[in-house]
């Protein structure tokens, strides 16, 4: 195990950000800590690289315990969210402080921040002050700048979510490509479950403190824990008191075995599928059907359809819809 | 300082405040205090004005002008004013020696304050709010009334209180200009510094602590302000 | 209203200042030259620069150290700390010299002690030092806290977990961003030293030739009927303000657009 966090407790005041957390970080793993704003994930992520003191519980960094030492001492790279770059100096610099700070030999340095340069591809903007970047830019050079000291594990505070959509995604893609080449240790924050499913090779759900489950995305999508992981891994809705996806239901031409009967509210063309809203027995629920299926049925307000969840339905763990 | 103020007991102290030069100079520096920091309401808001919103040659001039009580020795400013409007005056009038000299010399150094923290907020201040106004029909005079006006009221109060609190210390632009004449031009700070000369320590630490007394109220009163203010966004 | 302002100003801030002009160079600029390098102005001259820059230093250090504490840290009577830093804009400076005497003076304990090293404090160079430092305590610290507070901590956190110890941190990262804000405050702090009148005046015993500053100096020629000496001194320490007025002009942190 890379990073084990282990029964990590931490209150701000009256809020409790963690409560008795454990989380274990295989190594060489990319992770993503994925939760709703004010979950703990932060937190977490600043207790493991020592920007933060737990109340209590313990952290170990490759076996060692590594509770007590500073942020300096952890070896732990860390990037945030709006880059904290050092603003008066220019990229080269800035990749190149953690070496001189380590007194490197000058050429050592120079070879090292250009290879690095390379790889994020800022190589033609090493004398560039950060101001003169864009923000994609700028974290890439905040990430050559955490791992230029050969860090045993990578932390990402919600990297990109100070980016522009496109620019997230095309970061994204690019991460998972760098951890494939180099093979650090990673560990991310964000909101953005897409983001998570897209990217990581394991994911931790935490809410409200406590971590909900822990598992690959397939795994997570496919057998969530509990309602909360199945609403926040993907689109839900609700038949016989049941969390269900709404691609899952299924539209019969009779009533069978296992239907129930709705009321179709309004039909909305979003890109190639199509969204049926509708009610039963006073709740409102929904179903995503293709435009072929869509085209069959002719669906309009006011008429009546057969509902069921299809066999392969996924439903909460244990629970049979 | 109040230790050494009360070490000849209660008594004595109040009546070290009490003789009639302490009290003379207590009053005048109080009230000339006041009504500086009234006439500096007044103009510190019109100069902040004029320096935000008009715009003509020299402006640039007149901003770094502003700050020169600030950067000037009180002792220089004293003389100055005391050339101007002293006994050979060329302008003719003769302030020295009479309260409104202390007044006009109390008048300079407290200019920068109010102006000063008036300023920033102009700066800051969305016109679309004054723009809405005009277009629901306030003249401008409601509109600097009703929508400016409230909006500054916190730094007003702030520069006034700034004001205030120099001016009941002021020293060195005074000393020469009142010409020193007990119950007649003399401030409290000129006082204090006579009876230092005079080895009555206690007498000056009992005055002193009047002042001081004054300036934590206004502070504190300075600190709430400012935290009403924030809570008003 | 452009008009009202300009009548005030100019009577407050214009006219005076062309006077002071006239008054000073009315007999030519040899009296004045004359006047500035009499023995006595020179003295004068010497201590306040010692004076001021002994104040200068200590604030600057004490200055930063109190913004850091402050903005960055967090300690019980964090407030009361805060708010005391505005005392020395509040209270007189003859008051701040009183304080002082009574403190440190020859009566007192620790005024004895450093009377028998043969090292006064009150009236005598050490103790203007203090009073001046303590006057001008606020303006390093107001200047320093709000860049503090802007470039936010977040800077310094990543030079830590990249390696940085507390002192490499503060070298290269943090005081780099607060120069500017740092060379503002040193420049006002001069100012204010270089102009510090009532405090020193009760604090030196205003013993010319041993501890007479330049604006001591103004006070006791004009009180001596050599008003030529005074205005010539205070056309000097005027031109010095103006110059600082300049500099802080130029050094101006910028208003963010």
């Amino acid at each position: 195990m890379a990073i084990q966090a282990l029964n990590i407790n931490k209150r701000f005041g009256d809020f409790t950000a963690l409560d008795d957390v454990t989380v274990d970080i295989p190594s060489g793993s990319l992770v993503a800590l994925l939760g709703p704003s004010g979950g703990g994930k932060s937190t977490l992520l600043r207790v493991i690289a020592g920007l933060e003191t737990a109340d209590s519980g313990t952290v170990l960094i490759n076996g060692e315990d590594a509770t007590r030492l500073t942020p300096q001492r952890r070896n732990v790279g860390f990037v945030f969210q709006h880059y904290a770059a050092f603003k008066h100096l220019n990229v080269f610099r800035n990749v190149a402080f953690g070496l001189e700070i380590r007194k490197r030999p000058k050429a050592e340095i120079k070879n090292r921040v250009t290879e690095l340069l390379e790889l994020v591809h800022l190589e033609a903007f090493a004398d560039r002050l950060p101001a003169q970047l864009s923000g994609g830019q700028r974290q890439r050079m905040a990430l050559a700048r955490a791992l230029a000291v050969e860090p045993t594990v990578l932390l990402l505070d919600e990297p990109f979510g100070a980016l522009d959509a496109q620019v997230r995604k095309e970061l994204r893609t690019w991460l998972r490509r760098l951890h494939d080449e180099m093979h650090v240790t990673t560990v991310f924050v964000t909101h953005d479950q897409e983001e998570a499913m897209e990217v990581a090779d394991q994911i931790v759900v935490m809410a409200a403190g406590k971590v909900e489950q822990v598992g690959s995305p397939d795994e997570l999508y496919e057998q969530p824990a509990n309602d909360f992981v199945m609403s926040f891994l993907g689109p839900v809705t609700r038949l016989n008191g049941k969390l269900v996806r709404p691609h899952d239901l299924e539209i019969l031409d009779e009533p069978t075995a296992g239907s129930v009967e709705a009321t179709v509210v309004r039909v909305v063309r979003i890109g190639f599928e199509v969204r049926i809203d509708l009610e039963i027995d006073g709740q409102e629920a929904w179903v995503q059907v293709t435009r072929e299926v869509a085209r069959r049925l002719r669906p309009a307000p006011g008429d009546h359809l057969n509902i069921r969840a299809s066999e392969h339905a996924i439903a909460t763990a244990g629970a049979p819809v | 300082m109040v230790w050494k103020a009360r070490s000849n007991g209660a008594s004595t102290f109040w009546h070290d405040i009490t003789t009639p030069e302490a009290w003379a100079a207590l009053k005048l520096t109080l009230v000339s205090a006041f009504l500086v920091a009234l006439v500096n309401i007044v103009m510190g808001t019109l100069i902040a004005w004029v320096l935000v919103r008009d715009h003509f040659h020299g402006k640039g001039i007149l901003d770094t002008l502003i700050d020169l009580p600030f950067a000037l020795p009180t002792i220089v400013a004293g003389l100055v004013l005391l050339a101007l409007y002293g006994s050979n005056s060329p302008v003719g009038i003769s302030l020295a020696y009479k309260q409104t000299g202390v007044f006009v010399a109390l008048l300079f150094v407290t200019l920068p304050f109010v102006v000063r923290t008036v300023q920033p907020v102009l700066v800051e201040l969305d016109q679309e709010m004054e723009q809405a106004a005009a277009s629901l029909g306030a003249s401008n005079t409601t509109i600097f009334r009703r929508i400016v006006l409230p909006n500054l009221y916190p730094a007003i109060a702030a520069g006034a209180a700034l004001s205030f609190a120099r001016a009941i210390s002021e020293f060195g632009s005074t000393v020469l200009i009142s010409g020193n004449l007990p119950f007649k031009t003399q401030v409290a700070a000129v006082y204090i510094f006579g009876q230092i000369q005079s080895d009555n320590p206690a007498g000056a630490a009992a005055v002193s602590t009047v002042l001081l007394a004054v300036a934590l109220f206004v502070l504190v009163s300075l600190d709430v302000l400012q935290r009403w203010a924030v809570r008003r966004g | 209203m452009r008009g009202i302002v300009f009548v005030y100003l100019a009577f407050l801030l214009v006219i005076p200042l062309s006077l002071i002009l006239y008054r000073t160079f009315e007999h030519g600029v040899g009296p004045v030259w004359r006047s500035l390098t009499t023995h006595q102005a020179l003295h004068a001259i010497q201590i306040t620069l010692f004076v001021s820059l002994w104040a200068v230093a200590l604030n600057a250090v004490f200055g930063i150290t109190a913004a850091i504490l402050i903005v960055r840290h967090d300690f019980r009577g964090k407030r009361i700390f805060n708010a005391l830093i505005d005392l020395p804009l509040a209270v007189s400076p003859v008051v701040v010299g009183l304080a002082l005497i009574l403190v440190y003076g020859r009566l007192t304990p620790v005024g004895r002690f450093f009377d028998d090293l043969g090292h006064p404090i009150i009236f005598a160079l050490p103790g203007m030092v203090l009073a001046t430092a303590f006057v001008s305590l606020p303006l390093m610290v107001r200047e320093v806290m709000p860049v503090l507070q802007e470039i936010g901590v977040e800077q310094e956190q990543a030079a830590w977990t990249l390696g940085a110890s507390a002192r490499q941190t503060f070298k290269r990262i943090t005081f780099p961003s607060i120069r500017w804000a740092a060379a503002y405050g040193v420049v006002l702090t001069l100012a204010r030293s270089l102009g510090e009148f009532g405090a020193v005046a009760v604090v030196s015993g205003r013993i010319v030739d041993k501890t007479q500053t330049i604006t001591l100096f103004v006070q006791e020629r004009y009180e001596n009927f050599d008003a030529q000496s005074a205005y010539a001194a205070s056309f000097f320490l005027a031109a010095i303000a103006v110059l600082v007025l300049l500099m802080m002009n130029l050094l101006r942190p910028k208003e963010p657009d």
